[in-house]
């Protein structure tokens, strides 16, 4: 078969002869790879937001809160309330090898940070060093509380976003500056900029994070703690420990083991699993809405190529009568077909890579809904074989007409 | 001999298999210009379409121009068709979304005859058919007189060595059919193409060298 430009014309003309025909099969073909790659980036979109939330959180951490018992046990009635205590992070750490960090925490609520005539409320957060591994600070300036501030009670704090907006309105490297955090005087070493929204004891941007010892003293603690947070080494699924941390701390505050709501673990693994499924679910659904569309347009492209072959017998026939080989006719049939997928699915791509554009440029997140060059590749891939697979029953039926069928239509 | 039939037997299966051809024995020199007579179901057009490579027989042996044509592939037969045989229909078959330059060049574009090339050589025979001005013409602004004339451009554009005929002015009246009679006439006589008409017009058959009757499946 010979290609020169006639051939594209007769394509062209082909496509062009019946053009609402040619459109509306065309536009299945659009709408599907439209709706796929839409779906895609916008799934793309979304996760990414909503991970945004977890950012610089440990994925495999759990917090632990004392609650009332609700179970009697050794002779001690439910409803019982109990309290976690720093020696529980040793015993914790002790007895359970598997764990990374056991970091105890405490805190103040509705405090003022106050500079000059400036004041901002916040939350006092009392920690350990150790913290940071379990929620990663990503500091602007300055540094994170240190074991030397805790070992020696220095009154020193890091502040969060909002604090530091609100207090140096003019920007500018706060540390050494001091500021008064519920009427005692802190040396700010650092500011914190992280903006997950998954901070334990409020929102880490509004949060004074002082030296836990600090904080003990200030409020008559003891050694009592809010919640202890523990990470697992690699390799250790959280989950697998739950069950060793509860009976830890069942045995030294005398509450049933079985007793579940007498100590509240909240398992972050848990809840990233539930995000992962629930994301592999909705790229689950995407793929086969996506596919599915696409499909439909493809057998709606063959469909209607089977009608044009049928109507065209006679023209096949007659190009068969003065020397058309079948090769000839079926590589033309096939042309028209992936001619008409590539230009409609073409349209798909360049539509919906728009669309993306301008929700990206909505929310703001520019990159993370546009889909990658290498999926829009793979796409155009994917159409041509498409067309292929469309034009083949078509094409087998034309390759099949004989010249004395033209005759005989007559 | 051009083509030579010898003892072609046809038979069309079906709930009643239909034994058109019995026993067909036909020769035809190169360059005569010969009619094939027959009333309608005599085998005049399955005869017409095996010696047209258009279709297959099932006994005896055919030979055009000395080669046995028998068993070809759709390949092969469609080259002796494009490169060896022109064909006229009664209903012109031109391709109706096509120019009458386009229907034209279709065999040379077959061939594989460069575009340019191919649509001067078109506009050749068309002037030679006095089309000339009407090349860029869909076949449907076209008189009867003057789509059968496309047709035989296009019938004649590769050289072939036989143009087969199948009723050629069955669709036009009497006037315009002496003038394409004449045409195929003067065809035949200057460039010395072989040419076999079918036809049951007695006027036609009037005007060729030898008529070859068929009935009932047989040559009489």
């Amino acid at each position: 078969m010979r290609f020169d430009l006639d051939s594209y014309r007769e394509i062209a003309d082909s496509l062009t002869r019946n053009k609402s025909r040619s459109f509306l099969t065309g536009f299945g073909i659009f709408w599907g790879l439209f709706m796929l790659l839409f779906l895609i980036g916008g799934g793309k979109g979304v996760k990414s937001m909503l991970s945004a939330n977890f950012e610089g959180f440990a994925s495999n951490a759990a917090i632990m809160v004392s609650q009332n018992t609700s179970l009697p046990y050794k002779g001690m009635q439910e409803g019982r309330y109990w309290n976690l205590r720093l020696g529980d992070v040793e015993r914790l750490r002790t007895l359970i090898p598997e764990l990374d960090v056991v970091s105890p925490q405490l805190s103040r609520w509705g405090v003022n940070a106050v500079y000059g005539d400036l004041s901002s409320s916040c939350s006092m957060k009392g920690v350990r060093a150790d913290y940071s591994k379990v929620e990663a600070p990503s500091l602007k300036y300055g540094r994170y509380i240190n074991e030397v501030d805790v070992e020696q009670e220095r009154k020193v704090c890091v502040i969060g976003k909002r604090i530091y907006e609100e207090l140096f309105p003019d920007g500018g490297d706060p540390c050494g500056q001091y500021i008064a955090v519920g009427g005692v005087y802190f040396r700010i070493v650092g500011v914190d900029y992280n903006a997950s929204n998954i901070s334990i004891n409020g929102n880490s941007s509004q949060s004074a994070v002082v030296p836990i010892s600090v904080a003990q003293k200030l409020y008559n603690y003891g050694d009592v703690v809010e919640l202890i947070c523990v990470t697992a080494k690699s390799g250790v699924q959280m989950t697998s420990l739950e069950g060793r941390i509860r009976q830890v701390l069942a045995r030294n505050h005398m509450f049933d083991p079985e007793d579940e709501p007498a100590l509240l673990v909240l398992n972050t693994e848990q809840i990233f699993n539930l995000v992962d499924a629930l994301f592999r679910g909705v790229n689950f659904l995407i793929w086969l809405i996506g596919l599915g569309t696409l499909l439909a347009g493809a057998i709606g492209v063959s469909n209607i190529m089977m009608v044009t072959v049928r109507e065209r017998t006679t023209e096949i026939g007659i190009r068969r009568a003065i020397g058309a080989t079948p090769r000839e006719i079926l590589s033309q049939i096939m042309m028209e077909s992936v001619t008409l997928t590539l230009v409609a699915g073409s349209a798909g791509i360049v539509f919906s890579v728009a669309m993306l554009s301008l929700l990206g440029m909505i929310t703001g997140r520019a990159d993370s809904f546009q889909i990658d060059f290498s999926t829009a590749v793979l796409a155009a891939l994917m159409l041509t074989l498409l067309g292929i697979a469309a034009g083949m029953a078509p094409a087998s039926r034309a390759m099949n007409i004989k010249p004395v069928d033209a005759m005989r239509d007559e | 001999m051009l083509i030579e039939l010898k003892d072609i037997n046809k038979t069309y299966e079906g709930a009643q298999p239909l034994h058109v051809l019995k026993g067909v024995n036909l020769g035809v020199e190169q360059g005569e210009f010969v009619s094939i007579m027959g009333a309608s179901g005599s085998g005049k057009s399955t005869l017409l379409n095996i010696i047209g490579i258009l279709d297959n027989y099932d006994s005896g042996e055919y030979r055009f121009d000395g080669s046995l044509i028998k068993g070809l592939s759709e390949s092969k037969a469609a080259e002796y068709r494009n490169r060896k045989i022109g064909f006229i229909f009664q209903s012109f078959n031109l391709i109706a979304f096509k120019t009458a330059v386009e229907n034209v060049e279709l065999p040379l574009f077959y061939q594989g005859v460069p575009r340019r090339r191919r649509h001067e050589l078109a506009m050749e025979y068309l002037e030679k058919l006095g089309l000339r001005d009407w090349s860029h013409h869909y076949p449907n602004e076209l008189s009867g007189g003057q789509k059968q004339r496309v047709a035989i451009a296009r019938a004649l554009i590769t050289h072939p060595q036989l143009i087969l005929a199948d009723e050629p002015t069955g669709a036009l009246d009497s006037k315009t059919s002496a003038e394409v009679m004449a045409l195929l006439r003067e065809i035949n006589r200057n460039e010395g193409m072989t040419m076999i008409i079918v036809t049951h017009d007695p006027k036609v058959n009037a005007q060729t060298d030898r008529s070859i009757h068929i009935s009932d499946g047989m040559i009489v």
